[in-house]
Parts: C-alpha cells; sequence; structure tokens
C-alpha cells in the first residue's frame, strides 16, 4: 500500500491526446509531505501534460491521479499554478497588484477584493522581492519581472502546492541566483514542483528528479548524474556540478529535435 | 454662438438630437463591450456576427412581407442572427481552436450572403444601404428604449464581476481553476457582444459597426494602463464621436456613420503615434 498522506499520487497513468498513441505510458510516481520535485526531460515528452494532468485540465485514459487524497479537480484550492509564461497577453492593461490579485479569484469575488486579499497579495509580492511594483503596469516590466508576479499570483491564493512551468525561461541575466534562493526558501513552507525543458536547474534542494519521457523514471536529486540524463534524453548530455547545484545542458538538443 | 443654438435646436433637426441621445446612451455600454473585444482578440468574431445580422434582418423582412409572419421584425431577426454566430463561434473557438479562424470566415461570408438573398427576393421597397451603412433617420423611440436596457444588462454585470472578468480575460485557464465559470461567463459576453452591435447597425451600418467597437477603446487603451480605465476612457470617447460626428455629417450633408468613424480613427492613428513617440 501506498503512503495515503501523500501530496502527489499517480498511480500506473495512461494519457494520450488522440487515443491511439499515448504521450505518457506507465506513469507511477508518489510525493510525499515535505519532497519537493524538478520535472525534466526533452520537447514533446510530455512534461505540460503531466502538469495540466495534474491540474485536472486534461482527464488521464487509464490510471489515477490523487492529489491531497482527492481527485485534481476537487484539490485546485490547495494548488497555486504558473503557466508559460509566453502564452499570456503581455500587453495586457493591469497592474502589478492587480495580477497578483487574480491568485485569491473566487465566484464569490463581487465589487472588488476584501482587505484579507489586497494583504495576502502583497505578502506575496514580498516573498518575490518585488512589494516596489506594485503599482507598476505589467506591460511595462521586463520578462523576468514578470515571471515574478506571476509566481506572486499563485502564492497569493496561499497554496500548499506550488507548480511551476518553465519558472527559469525568462529569468533576468544576474537575478538567477537570488531567484533559486527564493524557490529554495519556498520548498521550506510547501511543496513545490518545477518543470525545466533544458533539464533547468536541478537543485540540490529538490528531493526528487522526475524524468519524463513518455514514461515517468524518479530519481533522487543526489543520485541524479550525467548517466541518468543521458538516459533520459537518449543522448550526451554535459553536466556541470556547481557548488550548490546541479545545471545541465543539452548541446545536441537541437539535433534531437531535427 | 446664437446661430449655432439655433441650428442645433431647429425643429428639422429633430432626428439629429434624437440619434445624439441614442448615441450617447450607447456609450456605456459600447465602451464595456468594446474594451472587452479589444482586450480579448475578438473582432473578427465580432465581425462575423455582425454579419450575420444582416441574414436575419433579411429572413425577418422575407418572413414579414412574403409570410406575413408581422411579429418577426427586422430587429428581432438580427438579434437571431448576431447572438447564434457568435454563440456558435464561440462555442468552436472553446472546443476546437484552431477551427475558430474557417468558422468565423464561413459565418461571416454565408450570413451576408443570405441576407442579401432574402432581400433580393423581399417585395416592395427595401432600404438595404441603410443597413450596410447606417442610417440614423432609421433611429425610434424603441432603440432609445433597448439602448436603456442594454446598458443596464451589461453595466450591472461589468460592476459587480469585475474581478472575474479582469482575471479570466487575463488567463482564462488560470481563472478556471480558481473555480471561475469561464466558459458561462464568455458566452455571456458573446450574448451582449452580439446586442451591443445590433443596436449599433441603424447607427453606422453593418460595414462599420466593427470599427465603432474597436477604434474607441484601442485608443483609449493608449492612454491607461488599467481595464476599467479604459473602458470608462472609451466610453467617453464613444460619446464625443458619436456626438462630433453626427453634428459635422449634418453641417457638412456626409453620411454618419463613415464621418464618426473617420474621427474615431484619426484619434485611434493620433493615439498610437503619441505612444510610440512617448515610449521612445
Amino acid at each position: 500500500m501506498r503512503d495515503q498522506s501523500a501530496i502527489v499520487e499517480i498511480k500506473d497513468l495512461v494519457f494520450g491526446y488522440t487515443g491511439n498513441t499515448p504521450v505518457l505510458e506507465n506513469v507511477s510516481l508518489s510525493i510525499a509531505p515535505g519532497q519537493s520535485g524538478c520535472i525534466v526531460g526533452p520537447n514533446g515528452g510530455g512534461k505540460s501534460t503531466l502538469l495540466k494532468l495534474m491540474l485536472g485540465l486534461l482527464q488521464p485514459d487509464k490510471g489515477s491521479i490523487r492529489i491531497f487524497g482527492n481527485p485534481p479537480v476537487e484539490a485546485r484550492a490547495w494548488i497555486g499554478y504558473m503557466p508559460q509564461y509566453h502564452q499570456l497577453d503581455a500587453s495586457f492593461p493591469a497592474s502589478v497588484l492587480e495580477v497578483a490579485l487574480m491568485g485569491r479569484v473566487t465566484p464569490h469575488t463581487f465589487f472588488g477584493y476584501s482587505r484579507k486579499d489586497k494583504a495576502a497579495a502583497m505578502a506575496a509580492l514580498d516573498i518575490l522581492g518585488i512589494t516596489d511594483l506594485a503599482d507598476r503596469s505589467f506591460a511595462g516590466l521586463s520578462g523576468g519581472q514578470r515571471q515574478r508576479v506571476l509566481i506572486a499570483r499563485a502564492l497569493a491564493g496561499e497554496p500548499k502546492l506550488l507548480l511551476l512551468d518553465e519558472p527559469t525561461a525568462n529569468i533576468d541575466p544576474g537575478a538567477e541566483e537570488q531567484f533559486y534562493a527564493t524557490l529554495d526558501e519556498l520548498r521550506k513552507i510547501m511543496t513545490v514542483i518545477t518543470v525545466s525543458h533544458d533539464l533547468g536547474f536541478v537543485n540540490r534542494e529538490t528531493d526528487l528528479v522526475i524524468c519524463v519521457n513518455r514514461t515517468v523514471n524518479i530519481h533522487e536529486a543526489t543520485g541524479f548524474t550525467a548517466e541518468t540524463a543521458n538516459e533520459v534524453y537518449h543522448h550526451h548530455v554535459n553536466m556541470i556540478k556547481h557548488e550548490h547545484a546541479c545545471f545541465c545542458h543539452c548541446e545536441k538538443e537541437k539535433d534531437h529535435h531535427e | 454662438m446664437n446661430e449655432f443654438a439655433e441650428f442645433f435646436l431647429a425643429p428639422e433637426w429633430g432626428f439629429l438630437r434624437f440619434a445624439m441621445l441614442v448615441g450617447l446612451c450607447i456609450s456605456p455600454a459600447l465602451g464595456v463591450i468594446g474594451t472587452m473585444v479589444v482586450t480579448r482578440r475578438i473582432s473578427s468574431l465580432a465581425g462575423a456576427s455582425t454579419h450575420a445580422a444582416l441574414g436575419g434582418f433579411g429572413l425577418a423582412l422575407f418572413l414579414q412581407r412574403v409570410c406575413m409572419l408581422e411579429w418577426f421584425t427586422p430587429t428581432f431577426g438580427a438579434v437571431i442572427g448576431a447572438v447564434g454566430a457568435a454563440v456558435a463561434v464561440g462555442i468552436v473557438s472553446i472546443y476546437a481552436k484552431e477551427r475558430e479562424d474557417t468558422v468565423i470566415g464561413a459565418v461571416w461570408a454565408i450570413g451576408m450572403s443570405i441576407g442579401l438573398l432574402f432581400l433580393d427576393r423581399t417585395p416592395g421597397y427595401v432600404d438595404w444601404q441603410g443597413y450596410l451603412f447606417g442610417s440614423i433617420l432609421l433611429l425610434n423611440k424603441s432603440d432609445l428604449y433597448m439602448t436603456l436596457i442594454l446598458d443596464a444588462i451589461i453595466l450591472i454585470p461589468a460592476i459587480v464581476l469585475f474581478p472575474m472578468l479582469l482575471a479570466l480575460t487575463f488567463d482564462d485557464t488560470f481563472a478556471r481553476l480558481r473555480g471561475i465559470k469561464v466558459t458561462t461567463i464568455y458566452l455571456g459576453l458573446l450574448i451582449l457582444t452580439a446586442l451591443t452591435i445590433v443596436l449599433l447597425i441603424n447607427l453606422v451600418g453593418i460595414m462599420l459597426v466593427i470599427a465603432l467597437l474597436t477604434l474607441p477603446s484601442a485608443a483609449a487603451a493608449c492612454y491607461t494602463n488599467h481595464l476599467r480605465s479604459t473602458m470608462i476612457l472609451s466610453a467617453i470617447f464613444n460619446a464625443c464621436f458619436i456626438f462630433a460626428g453626427l453634428l459635422l455629417s449634418s453641417l457638412l450633408a456626409l453620411p454618419s456613420g463613415p464621418t464618426i468613424v473617420v474621427l474615431a480613427g484619426v484619434v485611434y492613428v493620433l493615439s498610437i503615434i503619441r505612444k510610440k513617440h512617448l515610449s521612445k
């Protein structure tokens, strides 16, 4: 028997968009309280699909997903989600605080937000270190600043599980270290699952490395080596050990797609 | 100044003052709907809905005069055509996103063609130019009452549901995850857009509805960074364009619809240039 108190519990999941060729097959994984994870794998390997299944935006063909012991749709109130930022309108007319407040919206939010909502949104901006941007226009921000605003929006709902799709895709040069430090702080207070396309950052704080390429392999972060990365990507992966994080670079990834 | 007042208050310009009144009344609804159309980028969907309204007009006139269905008024027909098209395209855009622009093109052309075919087979005089290019002489008291009702059914939800509207316009997936009934609100928005379109047709005509639905809001968006203030400024712009356009068209004996739209277009272009200039 699996642990019933698991944050995320996926059993024998199969999913395909057309029904013929499954994007994901025989996926089983379990994330215990206190653990965090980083979903890695090549483009088209099924990372974002796995995330959408965890949010209940897609339904599995076979198998089951439980988030906090519930079907994903019923667990949404505890999930904070940051989508890939290029899916959104960069010129949208709203202030940073207004975007963060969207993380507090409910079907009963009429007329405007309460003082409590505003305090929670400001607290979320504070965690990301961007309270000074609160009144700025979202459209006028840099890519990295927008990314932080979207994480703040996900945090404003005070989630217990944070799902971040490509959080480092638009990060400002020089702000990386600070950004990773922020993520480390978040991991101490909630379960954080990040998705990364280029193996991204597999932080030592990340307990599980979830390698998705049609099926799923799980590694402890400390045991995640160049060899395991090669297995996932089916080609050579350069891996650089950092002092407190492992960064992987897939030199041949472009060839791989062609 | 006295001459101007005399001209404006002269009894023979009664229809002009009435058109201005209708124009002022429709401005708040138009400010909200226009801003949503521009921000959600559904102007081509609105275009399809507008041309389907002509199909409804044609069908209604045909049924009235040939089949003696007196209750099937042209406005009723236009509402059926515009709302039906908007909802049909909306459902396609929700469930089969990749087919959206093909369906929009089909509804656009078929709606208009059906209208023209019915108008051709309708006996008696039909002022189809009035429908295509607008005729303020077509405005009557029921337009004014319908405009006031439209204001109420647009402004009340816009104010009450504003936080949800803002959240789902920015990111509908996220809003859905927060429990917002995204599909219901979106279809409601499309129905209200279609109703606004029908009421605009008499003022500026089918060909120019899209211009009036988008240009003032797009111009307003150059001056503000908030959805709410864009809506308010767009409503003010609409009122000014309609008022000034109608006055100008009467003084210079120009058609009213194109005059209003050219005014809106000039302000839009100047606003874009100003914004680009400021951002340098």
